[in-house]
């Protein structure tokens, strides 16, 4: 499949007369809602399966000009644009896509950052497909609005132009604010309160900024330029990035607020703890959680080996254990660092697969081995401490369980052995303990996430949260969403009456249960 | 400006060597600015190190710490690309990445006797928590050991707070002809009292020192340097086996109970990348 790339618009359009024409070149669409519907959904130039295999660099090359305009010509500019409301922070789908039509891309972009501070990311990794573009009119009969792929285009559009225009801030005000955690949570929240006018601190744990987006997403989703841009664009913004901070052991949260002055404290530390299946054989050579395996290679360049110090090992034959983003992740980058046979081992069916819908056909297109319906209950070694192969045992699938995802249930005698030499555990995050653990007074749940209320507010005064620290694994626009509430409310908590620091005890706040995983 | 705990304007940047001596060819001693570390830190800690953009990060221990003057004092031994990197720096030099204080401070028993046996340099890891034991107001004993003369260090320091100091080698070039368990074998079997014994050495080192105390069940804590590649608790590349329980020795460590961790299986592990990790060096 896709060998070719694919450039040209899919069909050409319907209608070239010159009233349509004038039309047109006014901006205004000139078709019929019918003939709208008879474009087929465009599709964005992309690196063929063999190269793309061989390399780090970036598989979805977007969409021309020529092809996104086309794309924006298929939007029915509905009366009441559902798109909108499937995007979790509500970007305005519809303006936007009318600024394409006018080819005022930079409008376009900027429409979006009224909402979305992060647009050149969201357009590359959100699951459009269960949000914007789940609901989309277009998509009930025929295929969806490209939605994820213009906003990618007007983005790229306006970093390759050099059109950027930093927003003109308010003047400085008194108050600072931590933000602890440089994952998209924390750059959004830092971000939106440097826009209000606050001094804002990010502190990082690990040398670079970015969280997941620099650690755990690979280059080949999303370059490494991008990430460097954005953040470039929050530290103009006058927010300063300490990185090799980690909160809790550097200086704790108390410490924050008494020796360092800062008046509020946004945590954004992600779920970063990987969980291992608890299986024998764990402690193999060979093994690794995804997370190790990712960050050896996107964070410390170990593709790079040896002109990067940091080694990795990858067997002739892979299996990566688990159906979501970070799974998909590795098996990719396992098959781009040489794997041969590159399987992704799932317990459950095809549909329920919850990684981005685009990334498991890129993996297909890959050649990914998918063994579906498959649970791992052994790694066996090779008598010298290397792995040799994965037990495993096939599943069916019964009655739909709490998550309303069908219960595997094991098939009894059907164990067979997949020859393996690499193991990577991707089946799930858990926030780290270290900042829970040394603030008194910070509520968690029993899966270790922090408690927050519908404005992000923990139990601590002065201390909001969001993003994968309090909902256990989600995605980057809900953590976004989070870091942007909870800028609302830290501006709100810092203008209060008289606004005096208050005793900053245990108060309690209203306690809800956010939203849970989609992508463990 | 962005608040910040008041700073000397004087002050060197972060991470700027301020002093370099060397204890061995291949051992160097490093007082380091970074005030915020030094001011945190308590005995067990470490750090992790990024010697250049391109290094891998490494866990070392705080060896001490001098909060007025902002440094941290780390002693390293040059094994691989990294550590002979930053054998190579002086004074004014800076290091590119340093973050910390990380894992679990040591549990410090008090006013008991002790044994504290280290290895190689891991006796620099040792010495923080024997001057804490000796604090503490335990009656520390504290063997050394190495290869060779050349490579018994801390001797000088470790004298400092311990009641008795023995060192040994392994080919008799200086103290006693025989390994740091040797030693702590005659100690046991002359009957003095012994409380609890910290070891922390090379791992083969640190098994064989679980095994001589096994049976005795005498308390015996030993430091897990597991491969790392954050240290914070996020790749679970640390990994160790206590008492049938996985343990992530970076924030659930670096000290474990020696009688429950499963030596054999880190060492195993821990040798994953050494053939790799010659030919990092060799293309340097
Ligand atoms: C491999 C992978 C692929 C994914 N793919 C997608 C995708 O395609 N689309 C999507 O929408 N979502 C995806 N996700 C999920 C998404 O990345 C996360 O939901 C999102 O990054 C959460 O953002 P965050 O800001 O809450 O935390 P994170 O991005 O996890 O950032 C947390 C940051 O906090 C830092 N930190 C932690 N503890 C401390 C401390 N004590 N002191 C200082 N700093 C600390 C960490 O170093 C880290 O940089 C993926 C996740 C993974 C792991
Ligand atoms: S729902 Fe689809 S067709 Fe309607 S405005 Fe939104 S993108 Fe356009
Ligand atoms: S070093 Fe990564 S979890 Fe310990």
């Amino acid at each position: 499949m896709n060998e070719q790339p694919k450039h040209s618009p899919d069909s050409t359009p319907p209608n070239q007369d010159g009233a349509a024409a004038q039309r047109r070149a006014a901006g205004v669409n000139p078709l019929k809602p019918s003939e709208r519907m008879k474009i087929p959904r465009q599709h964005a130039v992309e690196q063929t399966a063999r190269d793309r295999v061989r390399n780090f660099t970036e598989v979805s090359l977007g969409m021309t000009e020529e092809l996104a305009l086309r794309e924006a010509e298929r939007c029915l500019e509905c009366r009441n644009p559902v798109c909108m409301e499937g995007c979790p922070v509500s970007v305005n789908i519809l303006d936007f896509i009318r600024l394409i039509l006018k080819k005022d891309y930079v409008g376009a972009v900027n429409k979006i950052r009224e909402t979305n501070y992060l647009p050149s990311i969201c357009g590359r990794v959100c699951p459009q497909e269960s949000q914007c573009e789940a609901v989309c009119t277009m998509g009930k009969k025929h295929q969806p609005v490209s939605i994820g792929k213009l906003e990618r285009f007007v983005a790229d559009f306006e970093r390759e132009a050099g059109l950027f225009i930093p927003p003109e801030l308010p003047e400085r005000r008194p108050e600072t604010v931590a933000v602890v955690g440089s994952g998209p949570a924390g750059l959004t929240c830092a971000a939106e309160l440097a826009r209000k006018g606050y001094g804002v601190t990010v502190f990082d744990a690990l040398h670079a900024a970015g969280g997941v987006l620099r650690y755990g997403i690979p280059e080949f989703r999303l370059p490494r330029d991008i990430l460097d841009m954005e953040t470039e664009r929050i530290r103009a913004l006058g927010v300063t990035i300490q990185t090799n901070f980690v909160v809790g052991r550097t200086a704790t949260i108390d410490e924050l607020f008494d020796e360092w002055g800062f008046r509020a404290v946004f945590l954004g530390t992600g779920a970063g703890t990987p969980n291992f299946l608890g299986i024998p054989g764990e402690s193999l050579s060979g093994v690794y959680s995804a997370n190790e395996f990712l960050t050896r290679v996107n964070l410390m360049k170990a593709y790079r080996f040896p002109a990067h110090d940091t080694p990795i090992r990858i067997g002739k034959q892979v299996a990566v254990i688990g159906g979501g983003n970070t799974a998909m992740d590795a098996v990719r980058t396992a098959r781009r660092l040489g794997a041969e046979k590159a399987y992704l081992v799932y317990r459950r069916s095809r549909t329920e697969i919850p990684a981005r819908e685009e990334e498991i056909e890129h993996a297909s297109e890959e050649g990914i081995e998918f063994v579906l319906l498959t649970n791992p209950v052994e790694i066996l070694g090779d008598g010298r401490g290397w792995v040799k192969g994965l037990k495993c045992q096939r599943m069916t699938l019964g009655a739909p369980d709490a998550s309303g995802r069908r219960r595997p249930i094991p098939v009894e005698g059907s164990d067979m052995t997949l020859e393996v030499q690499t193991v990577i555990e991707a089946i799930g995050q858990k926030p780290n303990p270290i900042i829970q653990s040394t603030t008194p007074g910070l509520s968690t749940s029993d899966r270790g996430t922090v408690v927050v209320d519908e404005f992000q507010t923990t139990s601590r005064e002065g201390v909001f949260a969001g993003g994968d620290l309090a909902r256990g694994g989600a995605t980057v626009i809900l953590a976004m969403r989070d870091g942007k509430l909870a800028a609302e409310s830290i501006h709100r908590y810092l203008n209060r009456n008289g606004a005096a620091p208050a005793d900053r005890g245990n108060g309690q706040a209203a306690m809800t249960e956010p939203e849970t995983a989609v992508n463990a | 400006m962005p608040p910040h705990p008041p700073r000397d304007r004087q002050a060197p940047p972060p991470n700027t060597i301020i002093s370099r001596r060397l204890l061995a060819d291949s051992i160097g001693k490093f007082d380091i600015y970074a005030p915020l570390i030094a001011k945190k830190r308590k005995p067990g800690n470490f750090v992790m190190v990024r010697a250049t953009e391109r290094s891998e990060r490494i866990p070392l221990t705080i060896v001490d710490a001098d909060e007025d003057a902002g440094t941290i004092t780390l002693i390293i031994q040059a094994v691989g690309k990294s550590t002979k990197y930053l054998l190579t720096l002086y004074a004014g030099d800076a290091i590119v990445d340093i973050v910390g204080p990380l894992g679990n401070p040591t549990p410090l028993v008090a006013g008991k006797s002790v044994v504290c046996v280290g290895g190689g340099v891991g006796t620099a890891e040792l010495l923080p928590i024997a001057r804490g034991l000796r604090e503490n107001g335990n009656m520390v004993r504290t063997i050394i050991g190495g290869r060779t003369r050349e490579l018994v260090i801390l001797e000088e320091e470790m004298a400092g707070c311990s009641d008795e100091v023995y060192v040994t080698t392994d080919d008799g070039s200086y103290g006693r002809r025989g390994t740091v368990v040797d030693q702590l074998n005659d100690i046991l079997a002359s009957g003095t009292k012994v409380d609890a014994v910290y070891a922390i050495g090379p791992l083969p080192m640190m098994k064989a020192v679980a095994n001589a105390t096994r049976d005795t069940g005498l308390k015996t804590t030993v430091s897990m340097n597991a491969l790392m590649v954050d240290g914070t608790g996020m790749c679970g590349g640390c990994r160790v086996n206590v008492g049938g329980a996985m343990k992530f020795a970076c924030v659930d460590g670096p000290e474990f109970d020696g009688h429950e961790v499963d030596f054999d299986e880190l060492i195993m592990r821990n040798r994953t990348y050494s053939d790799l990790e010659k030919f990092a060096d060799c293309q340097s």
